[in-house]
């Protein structure tokens, strides 16, 4: 029993993480029908740059302010942001009207520089480092014998909180609207009056700072850094990958249902069954979805794409 | 983009030279090189300083462990070349290359490429991590050059040939070490595995383990396996919980061993744990703090040792790096000071002749014990259960050779 909840609770707080990192994915592929694979770099640069802040600031301590996590995550989502619509305005921009293939192998290419540019001396280094704890890892409370640390509780409550928020703007607001417009046909929606080009880039700046999020919580909650260009980034990205493509390519809830779900068989197969396949579960999941569910788990359920 | 080009490029050499060898029949490609290496030892200006070869992890997740092995390295050679100078030690410098592999199976075998092909050396130290060694180690077998891994503790690693070498002891031993501490010292019959998939190190050693405890008396609680892509083990710590382990044996190397003690700590697995020598560096208190407290793993020396060895070796070290020595830099050390030892001894510095010479050392006094090289080319030596205790590593048993 004990087993169980606490492999609940990790599904929870994992499937949390993926979300967020999957959401950046599916936006982008919502409105330019493009995988966007330098995505899970802006994870990575997310996770770095709070690190450097957290150093800069002075709260690589132990004793660092209540008020320094959220100062934190959000100049790293503002920081990822801006890197988001640096790299949608000189990399993807100029392909617009350029086949699919050509938008693909420079997002290839941007992933690339931006792994083996965080590498470099004056910005990340080549040396894992450590997360400095801003949350604290003591139970906040106990069920059925599993501790519950406030960090796996913040992770979950502020993805929830985030997912909703993008949810309203999407299908709330008058930006929202704008980027289904974009999503549905972006030559009809820029003749209506639509801006095309800023409801992109916004796009682009909103997934990169859920990506960062996303970054933030998974170096708070593991603590451990690894330099920009390691196979542990390379490998969370393809996972929240999987779960958008999952759940429905370009389909907001599909992303969050298919995060949940992946990391469900993940964490239930490492535990009860062979924690060494834990990855080829994932995979064949992708699979299985792929032959017998090509829109995805959640791909036909709504009409409505973003 | 330039970098990378070139990398690939010699990467594809290197995947070209094994296709070569494995091919186009091995005996008349090592004879050639074998050949040409012995002429160029034979040959060379003896005023000037011997070149050796050092591949390392200096940057990555196990970047102590080069790190610390260089320094060693270094010391032994600056001691060598200091004692030259003033006339007190007859023989040749040394000069020392060192080639950062980043702790990447490709990467170590790219680096012993160069320094054997590029700089001409005439022996390989290196590496620490097993299956780097075994990345490097058919390389040096192929040219003809002999390589001694300082710390590296798989079986498999001197099994490559008959130029590889090493002056640490056996996973084997290691594992039969601490089944007999768990069970003896710790009354811990039932003792929980948790080992990672992709180093052999790591795997070997929980094998070696396992048959030891069922001999001890013990048994197995639970057997998890973690990869290092994958940084949440909460999986296979609740099936660890779940089983109630004595103590747990995590024979992994530092970063992930103290983040996985530290989360097991959280999850409040309380029971001591146990590892191997991949435990050793200062990383590990750094990373663990608290939750690594008074846990244990066998080692190859302790610092805290009482004999004028081991002491001197400490001052200097200190003196010279600032930090006390691990095992890692101890066992750097004295990979060395054997190979300047065989060097002095060879009657040239080819291939064959270092290697005959390196095989013949018997009882060499090391910082880390007497080593004498077996009929397997393994160090045959004792080791010691050192416990964690705040920054020092006091020895609390020490097991001779099987």
């Amino acid at each position: 029993m004990t087993k169980f909840v606490s492999i609940c609770i990790q599904t929870l707080t994992l499937g949390s993480l993926y979300a967020l990192i999957a959401l950046g994915y599916t936006l982008v592929y919502g409105i330019l029908r493009f995988i966007n694979f330098a995505h899970s770099d802006v994870v990575t640069f997310g996770a770095w740059i709070a690190f450097v802040v957290a150093g800069a600031l002075g709260w690589a301590g132990t004793g660092s302010p209540v008020f320094a996590m959220p100062v934190i995550l959000a100049l790293a989502m503002g920081a990822a942001a801006l890197l988001g619509f640096s790299i949608e305005r000189l990399a993807y921009r100029p392909l617009r009207r350029a086949p699919r293939l050509n938008v693909l192998i420079t997002a290839i290419g941007v992933s690339l520089l931006l792994q083996n540019a965080g590498q470099l001396d004056y910005l990340f280094g080549t040396q894992p480092q450590r997360m400095p704890r801003l949350l604290s890892e003591a139970p906040l409370f106990t069920i059925a014998d599993v501790r519950v640390p406030t960090v796996d509780v913040v992770l979950v409550l502020l993805a929830a909180v985030l997912v909703v928020a993008l949810q309203w703007l999407v299908f709330r607001t008058k930006l929202g609207r704008s980027m289904r417009a974009v999503s549905w046909n972006d030559q009809t929606a820029a003749l209506m009056g639509i801006p095309v080009d800023r409801v992109v880039s916004i796009t682009f700046m909103i997934g990169s700072a859920m990506a960062a999020a996303g970054g933030v919580l998974y170096g708070l909650k593991y603590r451990q850094l690894n330099q920009t260009a390691d196979a542990v980034w390379v490998l969370l990205g393809l996972k929240a990958f999987v779960a958008a493509v999952v759940g429905g390519i370009g389909n907001v809830r599909g992303a969050v249902g298919g995060a949940f779900l992946l990391a469900g068989v993940e964490m239930f197969a490492a535990a009860y069954r062979t924690p060494q396949l834990r990855d080829v579960y994932v995979f064949g999941v992708l699979i299985a979805v792929l032959l017998f569910l090509p829109a995805g788990l959640f791909g036909k359920a709504t009409v409505e794409k973003v | 983009m330039n970098l990378k080009g070139w990398r690939i490029s010699r990467l594809a050499l290197f995947g070209a030279l094994v296709a070569l060898a494995a091919t186009a029949g091995c005996e008349r490609k090592r004879n050639q090189t074998g050949g040409s290496s012995d002429k160029a030892g034979a040959s060379a200006d003896t005023s000037k300083p011997v070149l050796i070869g050092h591949f390392a992890s200096m940057t990555g997740s196990e970047a102590t462990f080069g790190q610390s092995t260089d320094n060693g390295i270094r010391l032994a050679v600056a001691e060598r070349n200091a004692a030259i100078d003033a006339g007190t030690k007859k023989g040749r410098k040394i000069e020392v290359k060192t080639l950062d592999d980043a702790g990447k199976p490709q990467e170590a075998g790219t680096a012993v490429t160069r320094l054997i092909t590029e700089d001409k050396v005439v022996a390989i130290l290196g590496e620490v991590a097993s299956g780097l060694s075994m990345a490097g180690g058919p390389v040096a077998q192929q040219y003809n050059v002999p390589m001694i891994s300082p710390s590296s503790t798989n079986p498999a690693v001197t099994q490559i040939g008959d130029m590889i070498f090493r002056v640490c002891f056996l996973d084997e031993f290691q594992g039969y070490v601490m089944a007999r501490f768990a069970v003896e010292e710790l009354k811990a019959k039932r003792v929980a595995i948790v080992f990672d998939q992709g180093q052999p190190y790591s795997k070997g050693l929980a094998d070696f383990f396992e048959k030891s405890l069922k001999e001890a008396g013990g048994e197995v609680a639970t057997r998890q396996a973690y990869d290092t892509n994958n940084p949440d083990v909460s999986a296979q710590l609740a099936s660890v919980k779940e089983a109630k382990p004595d103590a747990v044996f995590l024979p992994g190397y530092y970063t992930q061993a103290a983040n996985i003690i530290a989360q097991a700590r959280k999850l409040g697995i309380t029971v001591p744990f146990l590892g191997g020598d991949g435990w050793d560096s200062d990383k590990l208190e750094e990373i663990g703090g608290d939750a690594v407290q008074g846990s244990f793993f066998s080692n190859h020396y302790s610092p805290e040792e009482d004999t004028p060895l081991v002491k001197n070796f400490v001052a200097t070290y200190k003196a010279k790096h600032g930090v006390a020595p691990d095992a890692l830099a101890a066992l750097g050390y004295d990979a060395a000071n054997l190979l300047f030892d065989a060097i002095d001894r060879a009657p040239s510095l080819g291939g064959k002749d270092l290697a005959a010479a390196i095989a013949a050392t018997k009882a060499f006094p090391g910082v880390t014990g007497e080593i004498t090289i077996d009929g397997n080319r393994d160090a045959s030596k004792s080791a010691v259960i050192v416990e964690i205790d705040h920054g020092k590593r006091p020895a609390v048993k020490r097991y001779a050779p099987q």
